[in-house]
């Protein structure tokens, strides 16, 4: 499938700030599942800082915004083909080992609560346990925007029994974790589903280690592993971690940010 | 009672190294020596030179006693320190590069793979990261000690920030002044080649994206930090900045330092500050030490930071056992200078045999320094111990068990005149394009009669350590 991908990002600064510095996690990397076709990421007025490979495989870019900025408005524009894979993330190179995918972080830390929801489930293999999983965390936080922001954690999002996907995907990283089974978070695109049922383009899910597979997506919100509906950005140990946009605005300064995704099938 | 070896006397002779300070002493009158005493302390005053040892806490401002009596090696005797202090820092910097690469030493089934991944000093960021001339930890303090004539043991490797450098240099700088008879008298190995041996090092691991002599700077958290002086100390010896993160900054692929003739790109950041305050946008985001976006300019080959990122995970005390191994996993050697025989009480086994000989051991937290949260058994309170055992039995993966060791003594300045006092020693082991490595160390001495915790915490002392020439 081929997917188009417009996305912009819009920083507002009051007042402005000395100096913005960013690094972006915003390029899919070559492999089975994704094919690059084309791809640009535009920031004006900024500086195109060193670019590499981090160890999980993702290509990072910094940028540097110099002052003084009240805006800065970052565009990606591109076309990806996409290849159904059953959610197994194929031909992807990284050094880091699964097991360094064990540590909690804050946001999925996990408490009573979701201790007892990961051992609700039993399973006869590792590829079941994390399906089960992830039906279990979908069906115990329904699908809200509104009620968590950016900082709720794992244990929060399940008290609330209401997230979206970011908090979705923190709580099945938790539950697998619990299981002793590697997990991360993976941000990146979805193309919008055809029966208008509600969805996010930008897009969160997990990644689950599975023994004799690798690394396989579950997505929590959709009760589905990734297919060809989905393009992969980039992965950390969290949202924070995998954010496609980092950034520090150098100075006292209110931030708002405006997004706007367009994700859709491609013509031929 | 234990025995001790004293490498002044041993079996009541005195040892052919410290013959001429045996003449020194004798001829020194106790008015003469707490003239000197004062007069040393006064200088070091003056100089400033108050910190505590890295990690150690306590007073700030409390100045660390200085021994006048030195510590003396042979030429003999350090030639084999040297080389094992060199075989460690190959063998722990070849570990720190393939942690961050492939991880053989893990494939192998040698070292387990939680203990490395999941360390608190493990840093993700790090992986896949090839730093200039694949060095990790550029300064590599390896702590000493020794029981007998020819027995050394390594207590533990610091290949972070060892710091403490500034006293092996200041000691030697006020015992040159104040006695200027014995370093005629004796030929002593001279240590005040360390700033350009460490300013060479540095400009050695330059970024590839720098074409011309580096720039080099020191990153310091500032003057409220209680080792700012020996940063201070350093970049003035190295003739090299002396900055704090808000003088730097990123734009584009370069670390730009503000001077009064505008911005001038950084090559080598020394920085003094931990991993997680150097850059907010990859670590702590909370940090006002930092530079943010340096990971990202380091990472893509425009700045080096030394010591890299992640480079505590070769020196956790856990991974201290292993060490051994890596030398002959690594080097394909056998290790010149062995561990101390240390249990993991995380092992069931090892955890049994510590708790039923909690009298005789020294037990330390994994992650702690400075001789806080430790238990030394023999010198503990029958309460002590229980106390300490119930911390075993609830955490014991946080603690190792050590054999207590007799360690070495050197005659010392106290107030009843001149009396044996144990001892330990850092060297500080340079690695860049090549290993440099200043004769002698800091020596560190437990002032406190019968004491074996030389930390300045607890009541260390410092002294002039002596390298006699061949």
């Amino acid at each position: 499938m081929r997917i188009r991908i417009d996305h912009t990002s819009h920083y507002r600064y009051d007042p402005p700030v000395r100096r913005v510095v960013q690094s972006h996690r915003l390029i899919p990397a070559e492999c089975a599942n994704q094919r690059v076709e084309q791809w640009q990421v535009t920031v004006p007025g900024g500086t195109a800082g060193g670019a590499f490979t981090d160890g999980a495989g993702d290509q990072v870019q910094g940028w540097t915004i110099a002052g003084p900025v009240s805006e800065v408005v970052v565009r990606v524009q591109g076309v990806v083909e996409t290849t159904d894979c059953a959610g197994v993330l194929r031909g992807h190179r990284e050094r880091v080992p699964p097991v360094a995918w064990l540590g909690a972080t804050p946001a999925t830390a996990v408490d009573a609560a979701l201790a007892d929801l990961a051992r609700s489930v039993a399973a006869p293999d590792g590829l079941a346990l994390a399906h089960a999983l992830c039906n279990a965390v979908g069906a115990a936080i329904a699908y809200r925007p509104g009620v968590t922001h950016a900082h709720t954690t794992a244990a929060e999002a399940l008290a609330l029994g209401e997230g979206v996907c970011q908090d979705h995907t923190h709580a099945l990283i938790a539950c697998a974790h619990l299981r002793e089974m590697p997990a991360r978070y993976v941000s990146g695109y979805m193309q919008a589903t055809e029966d208008g049922s509600p969805h996010e383009a930008a897009h969160a899910w997990a990644e689950i280690w599975v023994e004799g597979l690798g690394w396989v997506g579950f997505d929590a919100s959709n009760s589905c592993c990734p297919d060809e509906r989905y393009v992969r950005l980039g992965c950390g140990v969290d949202a924070r971690d995998a954010a496609p946009i980092r950034g520090v605005a150098l100075g006292q300064t209110v931030e708002s940010l405006d997004v706007s995704v367009a994700v859709e099938a491609a013509q031929q | 009672m234990q025995a001790f070896f004293d490498e002044m006397k041993s079996g009541g002779a005195v040892r052919a190294p410290y013959a001429q300070l045996q003449d020194w002493l004798a001829a020194m009158p106790a008015e003469l020596r707490n003239l000197k005493q004062a007069e040393a302390e006064a200088l070091f005053r003056r100089i400033g030179i108050t910190f505590a040892v890295y990690g150690e806490g306590g007073d700030p401002d409390r100045l660390i006693p200085f021994d006048m009596f030195p510590r003396v090696f042979t030429a003999l005797e350090w030639h084999r320190l040297e080389r094992g202090i060199r075989q460690r820092a190959r063998a722990l910097n070849a570990f720190l590069a393939d942690v961050y690469d492939r991880g053989e030493i893990v494939r192998a089934g040698i070292v387990p793979g939680r203990l490395v991944y999941l360390n608190e000093a493990y840093e993700k960021a790090m992986a896949g990261i090839r730093p200039p001339r694949g060095v990790f930890s550029h300064i590599v303090g390896i702590d000493l000690v020794r029981t007998g004539a020819d027995e050394f043991f390594v207590l533990e490797d610091n290949c972070r920030t060892p710091s403490g450098v500034s006293y092996m240099l200041e000691n030697r700088e006020i015992m040159m002044r104040m006695f200027p008879d014995l370093f005629r008298g004796n030929r002593i190995e001279p240590v005040d080649g360390y700033p350009e041996a460490l300013r060479r090092t540095l400009a050695s691991v330059a970024p590839p994206k720098c074409d011309r002599e580096p720039t080099i700077a020191i990153l310091t958290p500032g003057h409220f930090n209680s080792a700012y002086y020996e940063h201070s100390f350093l970049a003035d010896l190295m003739g090299v900045e002396l900055v704090e993160g808000q003088d730097l900054f990123v734009e584009g692929d370069r670390v730009w330092m503000r001077t009064t003739e505008g911005p001038q790109p950084v090559d080598v950041i020394y920085r003094r500050i931990d991993d997680a305050f150097i850059d907010p946008l990859c670590f702590r985001p909370d940090s006002m030490l930092g530079i943010a976006g340096l990971m990202d300019v380091y990472r893509s080959g425009g700045v080096t930071i030394c010591s890299a990122p992640g480079a505590g995970v070769a020196d956790d005390k856990a991974v201290y056992t292993f060490v051994p191994e890596m030398v002959r996993f690594y080097l394909g050697e056998e290790p010149i200078l062995p561990n101390v025989p240390t249990w993991q009480c995380a092992k069931s086994e090892d955890l049994k045999y510590v708790l039923s000989h909690l009298p005789d051991l020294v037990v330390k937290e994994v992650h702690g320094s400075g001789g806080y949260g430790m238990l030394v058994g023999p010198k503990a309170t029958s309460e002590q111990v229980e106390a300490f055992r119930a911390r075993l039995v609830e955490r014991p993966e946080n603690y190792i068990a050590q054999p207590t060791l007799a360690l070495s003594t050197v005659p010392s300045f106290v107030e009843e005149g001149v009396a044996p006092r144990h001892v330990d020693l850092r060297p500080y082991c340079l690695v860049g394009e090549r290993i440099e490595l200043v004769p002698g160390g800091l020596t560190r001495v437990a002032l406190r009669e019968g004491s074996l915790v030389v930390n300045s915490s607890q009541g260390g002392g410092v002294k002039d350590t002596w390298v006699l020439a061949q």
